[in-house]
């Protein structure tokens, strides 16, 4: 399977690469990994006549820690999250997330500003950045701006990126120290998109829950961060009845699509089933 | 659309041509460098045949540009053996534990495997099975690769190998 033809560019820095976005108008898209970009190009899904290789910038690549926050460049790649000690030691779900995303071949090269600005409800990361409470940061002609992670998703593959906008970090509030997370994904296969998956964290006091965040992928057009849920369980000991409720209240907003995977009803009911397994998990890691 | 100009290390040596844009780095190496050892099993991300080593990293040159490897320092299984055509140590397990039948996955399963070991000298069984879980084998059930991998870890650290599959 061939692409389409494109003209290919290489700025050096973001700036150049926002003045070509938006010069070369919507025909123009950022590549990044391109493991997502490349299957939709050869497909003929996507046909983009210019594509911005944001490989050589530079600014664009790395971890660091910055006061309470967490700030990863767009062109991190999974492999360089799952590499990471620091990343290990104070966001471990986010290792445990890119550790179920695809292949090691994949993860060698798809980046985590591709996995969250994509778009595609299948992405693993936009869900544990809603769980989060993360914020991007975009670069445009105008300037910079942040957008939530939890007012950046519109639909499938439409996000509150501006024509001529891209990613270029993303930052995450760390969790207190003690915290407890998992992600918990259902797949068929090594590689597969999730059937149904969920992202727990929270942090225990005194045996019950005090706070508590959930989000879903998969299971709408747009990844979920399910607030109902979450509060099902705040101030509970998570016993059997409150699990019982937060599984419930994440089935009541899912509303997958039937496919390969399985029929809608199934699905649903593996979003309860996906956090009733995580809250299980990230509880026996709080502490 | 207008041809580009690209230059790489492949297998040690330099390589050049000129491309359009949209020219895979699979197609690049087979059809223009003439190295057919890495092979289009899927042609759709899946199945880790056409992977090479890029930069110290396993990428499945089916899902990448070659104008992407411009610059990059590639390793495919041509380049494997010694130069005096002496067989790497996963080459010689692969033969010596049956690690191949229809031998269209091996080219993928040797160059992943060398980064593995590259990685993780001495695997376990688990992170071979992870480690090569990008390469999809229809013949083998993996059981003499899982084996033939770590016959040549063990050939690599200067370890007893074990005896060859039955
Ligand atoms: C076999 C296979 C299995 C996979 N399985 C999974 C899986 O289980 N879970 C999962 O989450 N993903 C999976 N993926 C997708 C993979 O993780 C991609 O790498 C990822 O979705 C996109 O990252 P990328 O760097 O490759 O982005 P690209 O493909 O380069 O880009 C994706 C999209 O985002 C845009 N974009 C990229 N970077 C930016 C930026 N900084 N700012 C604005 N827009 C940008 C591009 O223009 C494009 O539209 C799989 C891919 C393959 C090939
Ligand atoms: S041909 Fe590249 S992954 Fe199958
Ligand atoms: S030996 Fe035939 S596909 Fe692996």
């Amino acid at each position: 399977m061939i692409p389409g033809a494109f003209a290919y560019h290489r700025p050096k820095t973001v700036k150049d690469a926002v003045a070509m976005l938006s010069e070369l108008g919507p025909d123009a898209r950022p590549l990044a990994g391109g493991h997502s970009l490349i299957p939709m190009m050869k497909l003929r899904l996507s046909s983009p006549a210019h594509l911005v290789d944001l490989r050589a910038i530079g600014e664009l690549k790395g971890i660091r820690a910055e006061g309470a926050e967490v700030v990863i460049g767009a062109m991190t790649t999974q492999h360089d999250v799952i590499a990471d000690s620091m990343l290990a030691a104070r966001l471990p779900i986010l290792r445990e997330t890119a550790l179920v995303i695809a292949d090691p071949q994949v993860r060698y090269v798809g980046t985590i500003g591709g996995n969250v600005a994509n778009g595609d409800p299948g992405n693993d990361m936009p869900a544990v950045m809603l769980c989060l409470g993360a914020v991007y940061q975009v670069a445009g002609r105008k300037g910079e701006r942040r957008i939530a992670a939890r007012k950046f998703y519109e639909g499938a593959y439409m996000t509150a990126l501006e024509p001529g906008e891209m990613v270029t970090a993303i930052r995450i509030p760390v969790p207190p120290s003690g915290h407890g997370a998992a992600y918990e994904k259902l797949k068929r296969k090594v590689g597969d998109y999730a059937t149904a998956a969920a992202a727990v964290v929270l942090t225990m006091s005194g045996g019950r829950a005090a706070t508590c965040s959930i989000g879903l992928t998969n299971l709408a057009e747009t990844p979920l961060w399910a607030e109902e849920a979450a509060k099902a369980v705040v101030g509970t000991t998570i016993d059997a009845a409150a699990v019982k409720k937060a599984a419930a209240a994440a089935e009541a907003i899912a509303s997958p699509a039937s496919d390969n995977r399985g029929p809608a009803e199934y699905r649903k009911k593996m979003a309860g089933v996906m956090v009733a397994r995580a809250l299980a998990r990230a509880k026996t890691r709080a502490g | 659309m207008a041809k580009v100009q690209v230059t790489m290390k492949v297998n040690g040596a330099p390589a050049e041509g000129l491309v359009e844009p949209r020219t895979l780095l699979i197609h690049f190496l087979r059809e223009q460098l003439n190295l057919t050892g890495a092979h289009v099993g899927c042609d759709t991300s899946h199945c880790g045949a056409c992977t090479v080593d890029l930069d110290g990293r396993s990428v499945k040159s089916c899902t990448m540009f070659a104008v992407q490897a411009d610059g990059a320092d590639i390793l495919t299984v041509e380049g494997l053996a010694a130069p005096g055509g002496t067989l790497h140590a996963l080459q010689e397990g692969f033969r010596e534990m049956h690690g191949l039948q229809c031998g269209f996955c091996t080219p993928g399963m040797l160059t992943r495997g060398y980064r593995l070991l590259e990685e993780n000298p001495r695997p376990s069984e688990d992170e071979i099975r992870a480690g090569i879980a990008g390469n999809l084998c229809r013949c083998t059930g993996y059981q003499n690769i899982v084996k033939a991998i770590q016959y040549a870890a063990a050939r690599l650290a200067g370890a007893p190998v074990k005896e060859a599959a039955e």
